[in-house]
C-alpha cells in the first residue's frame, strides 16, 4: 500500500489541510471542483435548498441552501454499473476539513491504480446530513422529505457500500465507528468486521460507542464493560436518528458506516496515513465484492467490536415481555365472559332466546369515545405544534422552536386531563365491564404496536416494552390509585425519553444535573420533530400517533368512574 | 462518453439455403488503419480498423426478410484476453506484421476504455447489386489514460502505448496507414508536436467538426527504411489545461430510481446540447420480462412539457420467453434535456431461475439511441471506397447531419431474493420431510382397510384339509 509513502504526496496533503483549516463560511465549491478535476475525477456539483419546519436551534439553521460537490472515479473498462461512496459531511464550520484533505489525497492515490472494478464516488456534502439527504434523494430520483435540489448530472450505477468519514484533527488517537442509522437500521455485520480487520492489521485503536474494547472477558470487568457498550447501542438505536451521514444511506440498501477520528489525551497518536491505509484497505476489499454484502447478520447488538448478540438470542426477551400483555388480555377476556354469565343468572330470564344483555352493546359503545378522543389527542400532538408555531409566537414571547416544544408538552399534559371526563357511567349493573373492555382493547393495541416496533427496531421496542408493560398490566381503577398513577406517569413515553437521556449520559460517564437534563430533554424533543420532517425519522409519529394514544387509554382505565 | 460501450451483437441472419461454400473464396486484399487522437485531457484514443472483402456465391433473394432480423444483447460481458486472441486470429497477418503487431494484450488491457467489434455484412459489388461481397470489418478502440499508464506525463509514443513499434507492413495489405489527429498542430497556437513530421495530411469533417490528420503510410518504403522502425511520438508543447472536455451534441444517461424491492422506475435522460437545432432520436429499449413494465406510466418530458413521440412500437414481454421491446421516435428540442421514464415492478422468480449470485443483481441491457445529429461544419459527400475507413464510423448522410448510434450504460437491478443460506436449506429440507410424512400419514388415516376373508377354496382343498386333519397336520 503505497499511500502517501512519497514525500511529494505527503506535502500536498499537508498543503490541503492547511488550506482547509483557514476559516470558512461556506464550502469552497470552486476550489474543490478544481482540485478534484486536477486529480483526474469527473466532477459535478448539486445545489439544494430546504426550509426547515421551524428553526433548528442546536445547529442554528432555518433556511438552508448549500452545494454538494462530488467527483466520480470511473473504473477502467467497466460499464459504471456499480459504485462505492466515500463521503465527508461538512458542517457550517470547518470542523471536518481534515477529512476533506484525506478524501482528496485518497482520490489522487486511487486514481493512479488500475485495479478498480467499481466506480468510486468522492462526495463532500454541505450542511452535513441535510446535504447527504439531498444528494441521496437526487441520486435515486425520489423526493421523500420535500427537499429542493438540482438534478444530478453524473451517476455511477447502483451504490454497493459507503463509508462516511469525520475527522476533527490531523492526528487521531482512536477511530470510533458508528453503525446505527435512520430508524435503527444497521449495516451488514460484515462491513463492521471488515473495518475491524483493518484496524487490527494497521494497529489502530478502535472504539465502539466511545468505549475501548474490553480485553479480559474472564473477569467481571470485561462483560460489565460489554454491557455498558450494549446499553449505549440500545439507546442510540432506539433514538432512531442517523448517527452520522451513513445512516441515510441505509434506506437505499447501501451498507454504510461512519468512522470518526477521536483526538483525546492519549500518548500514542496516529497520523492520517494510518487512517488512509485502513480506508484504502476497506475500499479494495469492497471493490472485490461480487455481490452486495448479504452473508452476515443485518440484525444484531454489539457489546464489543468482535462480539455480537444475534437476533435469535435477543428476540425471546421481547417476546416474553409481550407475552405478559397477551396473558393479561386473556385473563380480562375470561373475566368479562364470566361477568356476562354471572349477569344472566340472577336476571333469571330462562331460555336461550334471550337477546344479548344490553350491557355488552353499551360496553362496546362506551369504548368508542375514549378511543376516538385519545387518537385525536395523538393527532393533535403530531400536527399542532408545527402548524401552530406562528400563532404561538404571536401571542407568547417565545421563539418558534421553543413554541413547538412547549406546545408539544402542553398538548401532552392536556391529554392527561382530558379523556377521563368524557365517558359517562352507563352501566349500573356491571360497573367493572366498561374499564375491563377498555383495558382489553388497550392491551391488545399495545401488544400489537410493540410487536411491530420490536421487529423493525428492536432496541426501541424493547425499551418501550420494559417501561410500558408493567404499568400497563397493573393499571386498574381500584387499589392504590395514586401509586398506579405515579407509575403510569413515570413510564409514559415522554418520561422514558427523559430517563433514557439521563441513563445515556450516565453510561457515557458524563452525568447530567437536573436542569441540564431538562434542557437536553427540550432539545431532544425539538430534534425529534425536526428529524421526522427532514430525514423521515419515524420515532415522532410513532410516539405521537401510536403509543401516546395507547398510553392515554391506560390512563383512562386508571381513572374510570 | 464515459459509459463503456457493451459488446453488442447485431446478427444479421441472411444466409441463403446454399450455406457456406467449402472452397476458399478469392479475397480482396486487407485494408488496415490506426487512428490516434490525442484528447485535451491528456489521454490518447487509438482506433484500429481492419477490413477484408471476399466474393461470395450467395445470392440475395429479394429484400431483407425482417423475420430473420435478430437483436440480442449480453449486458454483462467483460472483454478480456480471451476475446482478443480469437479476434486477432481472424486477421490475415495475425499479429506477425503490419499494424496488428501493436495488439499486445497486456497493454491493451491497461487502458481506461476498450471496445472491440466484429462486423459482417453483405456489400454490393456494383450499382445494380447483381453480385455480392462479404465484408468483414474488425475494429478495436482503446483510450490510454494519462493518469494510469503515463504516470501523469502526457507525452506519448507508439512504444509507450503499445510497447512495440511498427517495423513492416502486412504483405497481404493493400493499404496500411496510421492517422494522427493534429487539428491543434496546424493552428497558430501550437500545442502539439508530432515526430517524425508527417509527409501528407488529410482533412475531413468528423463528428461535425473539421479535423486534420497526419498520414503515415507503411507501404511507403521510405517511411520505415529511414530508421528501420516507425515510432510515432506526440509531444505537448503546452500541456493542456484541466478543463472539462467539450460536451457532444447528443449524449444520454440511464439509471434506476426509487428504493425498496417492490417497484422502481427506469429513467433515461437524453441531452441535446445543440444551441439551435432540434433533431429526432430513435430510442430502442429491451427490458427483461422480470421487470414488469407499466406502460401507462411512460412519460416523456422535455423542458417541463410533455413530449409526444411520433412513433411508438411496443411488444409486451412474455414470462420466460421474450423481453419487452420498446421503440420510440422522439424529437429532442434544441438545448434541452428529455427525460423518458417508465415504472416497473420487480417480479418474483422461481427458485431455480436465480443466478448463482442473485445478490449481485440482474442486468438490464442498455438502451440504443440512433440519431442524425446536425453538424456545425458542412461536409461534402465523399466516396466511401476511397476515403479512410474511420470515415464510415460516423457516416454523413447529406452533408449537414452525421449518424450516431449511442449505447447507454447497462443497469443493475436488485430483485427480491430469498435468503439462499443455511436456514433456507434447512427450511427446504424440513418442508420436504414434512411433506413426505404428511403424505404417508394422510394416506394411512384416510384409507379404509378391509380384511379380505380367505375364500374357502375348492373341493380339492377341502379334501386335502380333511386328510391333513386325519394325519394331525395343520390345515392349509
Amino acid at each position: 500500500m503505497g499511500l502517501l509513502s512519497d514525500p511529494v504526496r505527503r506535502r500536498a496533503l499537508a498543503r490541503l489541510v492547511l488550506r482547509l483549516n483557514a476559516p470558512l463560511w461556506a464550502l469552497p465549491v470552486a476550489w474543490l471542483e478544481r482540485t478534484m478535476r486536477s486529480v483526474g475525477l469527473e466532477v459535478y456539483t448539486q445545489s439544494f435548498s430546504r426550509k426547515l419546519p421551524f428553526p433548528d436551534e442546536t445547529h442554528e439553521r432555518y433556511m438552508v441552501s448549500g452545494t454538494n460537490v462530488y467527483g466520480i472515479l470511473r473504473a477502467p473498462r467497466a460499464a459504471s454499473t456499480e459504485s462505492l461512496v466515500l463521503t465527508v459531511p461538512c458542517g457550517s464550520d470547518s470542523t471536518n476539513s481534515q477529512a476533506v484533505g484525506l478524501l482528496l489525497a485518497l482520490a489522487a492515490h486511487f486514481r493512479g491504480q488500475i485495479y478498480w472494478a467499481k466506480d468510486i464516488i468522492f462526495l463532500v456534502t454541505e450542511h452535513d446530513l441535510l446535504g447527504t439527504e439531498a444528494w441521496l434523494e437526487a441520486y435515486h430520483d425520489v423526493n421523500v422529505t420535500g427537499m429542493q435540489s438540482s438534478p444530478l448530472q453524473g451517476r455511477a450505477g447502483a451504490i454497493q457500500a459507503a463509508v462516511a468519514l469525520e475527522l476533527s484533527s490531523d492526528v487521531v488517537t482512536s477511530l470510533d465507528v458508528a453503525v446505527e442509522g435512520l430508524n435503527g437500521q444497521l449495516p451488514n455485520l460484515d462491513l463492521l468486521n471488515l473495518f475491524q480487520t483493518f484496524c487490527q492489521k494497521g494497529g489502530l485503536l478502535c472504539t465502539l460507542q466511545g468505549k475501548l474494547q474490553p480485553q479480559d472477558w474472564t473477569s467481571l470487568d470485561g462483560p460489565l464493560q460489554g454491557l455498558q457498550t450494549l446499553l449505549l447501542m440500545v439507546l442510540r438505536q432506539a433514538s432512531g436518528r442517523p448517527h452520522g451521514s451513513h445512516g441515510l444511506f441505509l434506506r437505499y440498501r447501501v451498507e454504510a458506516l461512519t468512522l470518526r477520528g477521536i483526538n483525546s489525551f492519549r500518548q500514542y497518536k496516529y497520523d492520517l496515513v494510518a487512517v488512509g491505509k485502513a480506508l484504502e484497505g476497506m475500499f479494495r476489499k469492497l471493490n472485490h465484492l461480487l455481490e452486495r454484502l448479504h452473508q452476515s447478520f443485518f440484525l444484531y447488538l454489539l457489546p464489543a467490536l468482535s462480539r455480537f448478540v444475534s437476533i435469535g438470542l435477543y428476540m425471546p426477551a421481547a417476546g416474553f415481555l409481550l407475552l405478559v400483555l397477551g396473558l393479561k388480555a386473556l385473563e380480562l377476556w375470561m373475566q368479562l365472559h364470566e361477568a356476562e354469565v354471572g349477569l344472566e343468572e340472577p336476571g333469571g330470564a330462562p331460555g336461550p332466546s334471550v337477546p344479548l344483555p344490553p350491557s355488552q352493546g353499551v360496553g362496546l359503545a362506551s369504548l368508542v369515545a375514549p378511543l376516538l378522543i385519545s387518537q385525536a389527542m395523538g393527532l393533535a400532538l403530531y400536527v399542532l405544534p408545527v402548524l401552530g408555531q406562528h400563532v404561538a409566537t404571536q401571542y407568547f414571547p417565545v421563539a418558534e422552536a421553543e413554541a413547538v416544544v412547549l406546545t408539544l408538552l402542553a398538548i401532552y399534559a392536556a391529554g392527561l386531563a382530558l379523556p377521563h371526563n368524557t365517558h359517562r357511567v352507563v352501566s349500573t349493573q356491571a360497573p367493572d365491564r366498561g374499564w375491563m373492555a377498555l383495558k382489553l382493547v388497550a392491551l391488545i393495541y399495545l401488544a400489537l404496536q410493540l410487536g411491530c416496533i420490536a421487529l423493525t427496531n428492536f432496541s426501541l421496542g424493547f425499551l418501550l416494552a420494559t417501561t410500558m408493560v408493567p404499568a400497563a398490566a397493573l393499571a386498574k381503577p381500584h387499589g392504590p390509585r395514586t401509586l398506579y398513577a405515579a407509575l403510569l406517569v413515570l413510564t409514559s413515553p415522554a418520561a422514558t425519553l427523559l430517563g433514557s437521556l439521563f441513563l445515556w449520559r450516565e453510561l457515557q460517564e458524563a452525568p447530567l444535573s437536573l436542569a441540564e437534563g431538562w434542557q437536553l430533554f427540550l432539545a431532544a424533543l425539538a430534534q425529534g420533530v425536526l428529524e421526522h420532517h427532514t430525514y423521515g425519522a419515524l420515532l415522532f409519529p410513532l410516539l405521537s400517533l401510536g403509543l401516546y394514544p395507547c398510553w392515554l387509554l391506560f390512563w383512562n382505565v386508571l381513572f374510570w368512574k | 462518453m464515459a459509459a463503456a460501450m457493451p459488446l453488442a451483437l447485431l446478427v444479421l441472419l441472411l444466409l441463403g439455403r446454399k450455406g457456406w461454400c467449402l472452397a476458399e473464396p478469392p479475397r480482396d486484399s486487407l485494408r488496415e488503419e490506426l487512428v490516434i487522437t490525442p484528447l485535451p485531457s491528456g489521454d490518447v484514443a487509438a482506433t484500429f480498423q481492419f477490413r477484408t472483402r471476399w466474393d461470395s456465391e450467395l445470392q440475395r433473394e429479394g429484400d431483407t426478410d425482417h423475420y430473420f432480423l435478430r437483436y440480442a444483447v449480453l449486458p454483462r460481458e467483460v472483454v478480456c484476453t480471451e476475446n482478443l486472441t480469437p479476434w486477432k486470429k481472424l486477421l490475415p497477418c495475425s499479429s506477425k506484421a503490419g499494424l496488428s503487431v501493436l495488439l499486445k494484450a497486456d497493454r491493451l488491457f491497461h487502458t481506461s476504455y476498450h471496445s472491440q467489434a466484429v462486423h459482417i455484412r453483405p456489400v454490393c459489388r456494383n450499382a445494380r447489386c447483381t453480385s455480392i461481397s462479404w465484408e468483414l470489418r474488425q475494429t478495436l478502440s482503446v483510450v490510454f489514460d494519462a493518469f494510469i499508464t503515463g504516470q501523469g506525463k502526457k507525452d506519448w509514443s507508439l512504444f509507450r502505448m503499445f510497447s512495440r513499434t511498427l517495423t513492416e507492413p502486412c504483405p497481404l495489405a493493400s493499404e496500411s496507414r496510421v492517422y494522427v489527429d493534429i487539428t491543434n498542430y496546424n493552428q497558430d497556437n501550437e500545442t502539439l508536436e508530432v515526430n517524425p513530421p508527417p509527409t501528407t495530411t488529410y482533412q475531413d469533417v468528423i463528428l461535425g467538426t473539421r479535423k486534420i490528420y497526419a498520414i503515415y503510410d507503411l507501404l511507403d518504403t521510405a517511411m520505415i527504411n529511414n530508421s528501420r522502425n516507425l515510432n510515432i511520438q506526440l509531444k505537448w508543447k503546452r500541456p493542456p489545461e484541466n478543463e472539462a472536455p467539450p460536451v457532444p451534441f447528443l449524449h444520454a444517461q440511464r439509471y434506476v430510481s426509487g428504493y425498496g424491492l417492490q417497484k422502481g422506475e427506469l429513467s433515461t435522460l437524453l441531452y441535446n446540447t445543440h444551441p439551435y437545432r432540434a433533431f429526432p432520436v430513435l430510442l430502442l429499449d429491451t427490458v427483461p420480462w422480470y421487470l414488469r413494465l407499466y406502460v401507462h406510466t411512460l412519460t416523456i418530458t422535455s423542458k417541463g412539457k410533455e413530449n409526444k413521440p411520433s412513433y411508438i412500437h411496443y411488444q409486451p414481454a412474455q414470462d420466460r420467453l421474450q423481453p419487452h421491446l420498446l421503440e420510440m421516435l422522439i424529437q429532442l428540442p434544441a438545448n434541452s434535456v428529455t427525460k423518458v421514464s417508465i415504472q416497473f415492478e420487480r417480479a418474483l422468480l422461481k427458485w431455480t431461475e436465480y443466478t448463482p449470485d442473485p445478490n449481485h443483481g440482474f442486468y438490464v441491457s442498455p438502451s440504443v439511441l440512433s440519431a442524425l445529429v446536425p453538424s456545425v461544419v458542412a461536409a461534402k459527400p465523399v466516396d466511401w471506397e476511397e476515403s479512410p475507413l474511420f470515415n464510415s464510423l460516423f457516416p454523413v448522410s447529406d452533408g449537414s447531419n452525421y449518424f450516431v448510434r449511442l449505447y447507454t450504460e447497462p443497469l443493475l437491478v436488485n430483485l427480491p431474493t430469498p435468503d439462499f443460506s443455511m436456514p433456507y436449506n434447512v427450511i427446504c429440507l424440513t418442508c420436504t420431510v414434512v411433506a413426505v410424512c404428511y403424505g404417508s400419514f394422510y394416506n394411512l388415516l384416510t384409507r379404509t382397510f378391509h380384511i379380505e376373508e380367505p375364500r374357502t377354496g375348492g373341493l380339492a382343498k377341502r379334501l386335502a384339509n380333511l386328510i391333513r386333519r386325519a394325519r394331525g397336520v395343520p390345515p392349509l
